[in-house]
């Protein structure tokens, strides 16, 4: 027999967005279920044993597992109720507005779960030498840092002796330091862009401090090798494109990959949630409510964040959204759009309601040190804010009081770099 | 007059730190912080530089063959092979708890090595 | 043991040879020299099963195309591998590429290609509503279709061997002899295989294989074909096959809608020197893109998920080379398969095994042939009701692995104990790893699944047999010692 369930929040992920959600609506009396498909929680916290977590949300410094323990210790106060080594497969919202999913697991088998809120917290993936079509033979020895990273980290095995890492995401530079300190010789980190992709602490510490070199404006043009890597191939880029004539070749055994991250909306996609082709994330408005009602999204399925603090923040706020809407008030009516003008990738959320107060998150698509960040509504500029390092890398945050967000009407935002004033 | 350009890595917003010394580091003076762990850092960085480590253990779980592990504060950069080497070739035996002492004062640094994770299975 | 016959090359040809002399009272051992099967040319296949209109009656491979065509209903019900009849079409977008494509229907009626049909624009658009709207007409095969080329031959593989025939992997020949009207078969490694007879399906080696026997010699030249996976979620996915017109050596670049779901775009076609050389190119992938896009308008690089080359073995003529050998006693040749190889397999088997029985094998048919394969279970094709049954036999079914292609611990396992104890044995028999992370997320996890099976420790598991190895030991196998990389102060 299909065994049924219901609840009043059900939540898929028990990374660092599942939990403090959950946390949020546990505490505020709310019956809470988190589902996730590994038998513990945390998510990819878990394989992130190197410190630099928590310092803002737990004002220490701690590393992924202790800040997972934390966090899930916190949820289990709060009675969240949790269903471990169970993945969803399908959510479907019911003709009566309840959302279903439907979950296996090898201890109960196949399971519907109902649920008057449901919370997409399901993180992210990370793009692979497949998605870029690197060329080149396909030998073993090329792995995502991340998948790299668990083999260290949680099986203990060197999954190379010689390795280049392609893309200077943090976690290619984490993983560069990781293999270092295994024993393991990197040779180069390779990025296409004029600046690194990751943390300025991560080069600090991960590459500077072992003279790894940080080869910027270079592409991996070439994988070789028959069974396992034998070397690569890398070319200087000229506006971005490879100079063939200029290649050289690295002698290695491994290549990372470190080119990025996906939100993971498969799910959502097959649920009819819209998704921003800018995020990869659903479209959400200000309570963090996608298209499809009673479906809400926070931490790295809405969009990749560079913290983990900044995941719990948002997902803490998108949760206190969803006991708005349990309480009864409305749902995303009377809500008004919210645009990205020059220089800014994307931002979240993408509506507002006239007399709220609402965080948003953006990404710059530029680098400069001094950078002012304008909302517009109607004409006016309703606020501006200085930001002293502006990185593709790094998350920027404005807070618009609802006192300034009072009119209907399209909300702009852009940037600026400081000078242009 | 000795200078250093750093780069701060207490935290993930990387200021960029200017410093500048005598002979000695006693009349040092640090620019470009945006808090007092910025100087903090410069000054050790100067003189002695250590970092957190991180790495797992192996441990006699089956399920968690290899169990997370860190410095409980910086260790000096010329310890940090040693302490590695010397981690790879432990095991450890379950349950341990989060927070628990590996590694006791490692080579007299009063560094302790404590366990990030807690392992009951 | 003396075999009968002993089939060189476990690839779609070696494969259905086998399975196709199972029926008989024979005893018969496959060999190849891999670490599994269909790991050569076949395993990169495009997965077309062909109508028959490419090539003229006039050659061998166009009777084996047309007559392997019509059996593959059968073998599936047997089987048991994924292939559905999607049709072909071929788009022309020009009056002299029209003159082409009634070439083709002419010569497809003249093959007996069932309900070949001429197709105007509307028509066409009809059939294919993600067609470039500028098309001009083209023809349409209702026949043609796709099949997941490894999980077929896997399949018959697995009846051939169930059905007594001995499999031999990681076995290169590297020589033989014959005395007393036997062929003795050395391996590179030092084993030995006897049989009677032998047949020659090495592929891209069936040159030398023939030299090692003292048969005919002839030179299999490669000819490299690059392919581009995108996401089961694209939009351009067609419903049916669509071809360009094509060119002289090769069918032009298609737009595949696979079996399992995936969209293919590819191959190319050109020759390499190098049999070992499947590397994919940055250039030849913008090549596909501009030739596909102007087929199916909505391909875009952003849906990729992988890419990969295929070899395929071309004799000088191009046709294929099936055929008793006259310098070498019972011996036949099978070589040259390329396009359209996969199509005519079947018959191919069926080929061979008339000619061994020209040359004087006495076929028997056995009284207990286990035609049927047990049908596969796969999580993403079960219902929840179907999936809690499975559940309560064995819980490995509802515990999903791979989150991607939804395969469970279950498949994984049963893939495992078939025989397939590499990453990439695993991936192309469940589909673990082969969809959007690419193995991202399950790869460990699968290779923690493989060791605990057979007992082989993670770090000395490999991506697909040979000097594939995944890891290169355990942690503490290598000393740290940052302070002598590359000579600075290190950490």
């Amino acid at each position: 027999m299909i065994q049924e369930e219901k609840y009043e929040v059900a939540v898929i992920g028990a990374g660092a967005a599942g939990l403090c959600a959950a946390t949020v609506c546990a505490s505020a009396g709310r019956n809470t279920l988190v589902v996730d498909r590994e038998e513990h929680p945390g998510g990819i916290l878990r394989q992130c044993i190197h410190s630099g977590f928590g310092l803002r949300y737990f004002k220490e410094e701690l590393t992924g597992p202790e800040y997972a323990e934390r966090v899930a210790e916190k949820a289990e106060r709060a009675g969240v109720r949790f269903r471990f080594g169970t993945t969803v497969v399908s959510i479907r919202r019911e003709e009566n507005g309840m959302l279903a999913i439907t979950a296996l697991s090898a201890a109960e088998g196949v399971r519907i779960i109902r649920a008057d809120a449901l919370i997409l917290a399901m993180g992210c993936r990370e793009r692979s030498r497949g998605n870029l079509a690197v060329p080149g033979s396909r030998p073993a020895g090329v792995f995502t840092a991340g998948a790299a990273q668990r083999l260290l980290n949680i099986e203990g095995i060197l999954p190379g002796k010689k390795a280049v890492i392609a893309g200077s995401g943090d976690i290619g530079l984490i993983m560069a330091r990781r293999l270092t300190w295994a024993g393991i010789r990197v040779e180069a980190v390779v990025e296409i862009m004029p600046y690194p992709a990751g943390l300025t602490r991560n080069i600090v510490q991960c590459l500077d401090d072992f003279h790894i070199p940080l080869l910027l404006e270079h592409s991996l043009v070439n994988i070789l090798g028959h069974g396992r890597v034998e070397a690569v191939e890398v070319a200087p880029l000229s506006r971005g494109v490879p100079v063939t004539e200029r290649k050289f070749r690295i002698d290695c055994d491994t290549v990372l990959f470190s080119v990025g991250l996906i939100p993971e909306n498969e799910l959502s996609a097959e649920a009819g949630v819209e998704l921003n082709p800018a995020t990869g994330g659903p479209l959400v408005d200000s309570s963090y409510e996608t298209g499809v009602p009673g479906i809400f999204a926070c931490g790295n399925v809405l969009h990749v964040h560079d913290l983990a603090d900044f995941v719990s923040e948002e997902a803490e706020h998108a949760a206190r959204m969803v006991l708005r809407r349990l309480d009864g008030s409305s749902g995303g009516s009377g809500q008004f759009p919210v645009r990205v003008e020059s220089n800014l990738k994307y931002v979240v959320p993408n509506r507002f309601l006239p007399g709220c107060g609402t965080r948003f998150a953006f990404r710059s698509l530029i680098v400069c040190d001094d950078g002012v960040l304008e909302a517009e509504q109607n004409g006016k500029i309703l606020l501006s804010k200085r930001f002293s390092c502006v990185r593709p890398a790094e998350m920027l945050t404005l807070e618009l009081p609802g006192s300034l967000l009072k009119e209907p009407g399209e909300l702009r935002f852009r940037l600026r770099k400081g000078e242009e004033i | 007059m000795k200078k250093r350009d750093l780069i701060c890595i207490a935290c993930p917003s990387g200021c960029r730190l200017h410093a500048e010394w005598r002979g000695t580091f006693e009349d040092l003076n640090i620019t470009g912080n945006r808090c007092p762990r910025g100087a903090a850092y410069a000054g050790r960085e100067l003189r002695n530089p250590a970092r957190i480590v991180t790495a797992v253990v192996r441990s006699s779980s089956a399920e968690h063959p290899w169990l997370p592990v860190r410095t409980d504060r910086e260790l000096p950069k010329p310890l940090i092979d040693a302490l590695l080497n010397r981690l790879y070739r432990m095991r450890v035996e379950i349950p341990v708890s989060r927070g628990d002492v590996l590694i006791e004062n490692f080579e007299n640094s009063s560094v302790n090595v404590i366990f990030s994770s807690t392992t009951t299975r | 043991m003396i075999y009968d016959v002993a089939v060189i090359g476990a690839g779609v040809s070696g494969a259905s040879t086998a399975w196709r002399l199972s029926r008989y009272q024979l005893h018969t051992v496959l060999l190849e020299w891999r670490s599994d099967v269909g790991f050569g040319v076949s395993k990169a296949n495009s997965g077309i099963v062909h109508a028959g209109f490419h090539h003229p009656l006039s050659t061998l491979k166009a009777r084996l195309e047309i007559r392997g065509n019509l059996m593959f209903e059968a073998l599936q019900h047997e089987l048991g591998f994924p292939f559905r009849r999607t049709g072909i079409l071929v788009a022309a977008f020009s009056r002299e590429e029209m003159v082409t494509v009634h070439k083709l229907y002419e010569q497809g009626i003249a093959n007996g290609v069932p309900g070949m049909e001429m197709c105007g624009r509307e028509r066409l658009l009809q059939l294919e509503k993600k067609l470039n709207p500028e098309v001009v007409g083209g023809c349409f095969a209702p026949g043609g279709g796709t099949i997941e080329p490894y999980r077929y031959v896997f399949s018959l593989v697995e009846s051939a061997t169930r059905n007594g025939v001995c499999l031999k992997c990681d076995f290169e020949v590297a020589e033989a002899s014959r005395a007393e009207d036997v062929w003795r078969i050395r391996s590179s490694s030092g084993a030995e295989v006897r049989a009677r007879y032998v047949v020659n399906a090495a592929g891209l080696f069936a040159d030398r294989v023939s030299g090692i026997f003292g048969a005919e010699e002839f030179t299999i030249r490669p000819r490299k074909g690059e392919e581009y996976l995108l996401d089961r979620s694209s939009a351009a996915r067609p419903e049916r096959v669509v071809f360009p017109v094509p060119g002289a050596h090769s069918k032009g670049v298609l737009v595949i809608p696979t079996a399992e779901g995936t969209t293919m775009i590819g191959p190319t076609s050109d020759a390499v020197d190098d049999k070992f050389d499947t590397a994919a190119s940055a250039e030849q992938m913008q090549r596909i893109l501009s030739h596909v896009r102007n087929l199916i308008p909505g391909v875009s690089p952003r849906d990729l998920i992988t890419s990969f080359a295929g070899l395929r073995p071309v004799m000088d003529n191009e046709d294929f080379y099936i055929a008793l050998s006259e310098k070498a006693p019972a011996f036949v040749q099978v070589a040259g398969i390329q396009s359209p190889g996969l199509t005519a397999s079947p018959a191919i088997g069926e080929y061979v095994k008339d000619l061994l029985k020209s040359a004087g094998l006495p076929l028997l048919e056995k009284v207990h042939f286990a035609v049927e394969l047990a049908p596969r279970h796969e999580v993403r094709h079960e219902s929840p009701a179907a999936l809690d049954r499975l559940h309560s036999g064995n819980p490995a079914w509802t515990h999903i692995v791979c989150r991607c292609e939804k395969i469970s611990e279950a498949e994984i396992v049963e893939a495992v104990r078939k025989g397939h104890t590499t990453l990439d044995g695993v991936k192309f028999y469940t589909r673990a790893g082969m969809g959007r992370c690419q193995g991202g997320f399950c790869a460990a996890r699968i290779m923690r699944i493989i060791s605990r099976e057979t007992g082989i420790p993670m770090e000395e598991l490999t991506k697909k047999g040979g000097n594939s190895r995944l890891a290169a030991g355990r942690l503490g196998d290598l000393p740290v010692n940052t302070a002598e990389v590359r000579g600075g102060e290190g950490a």
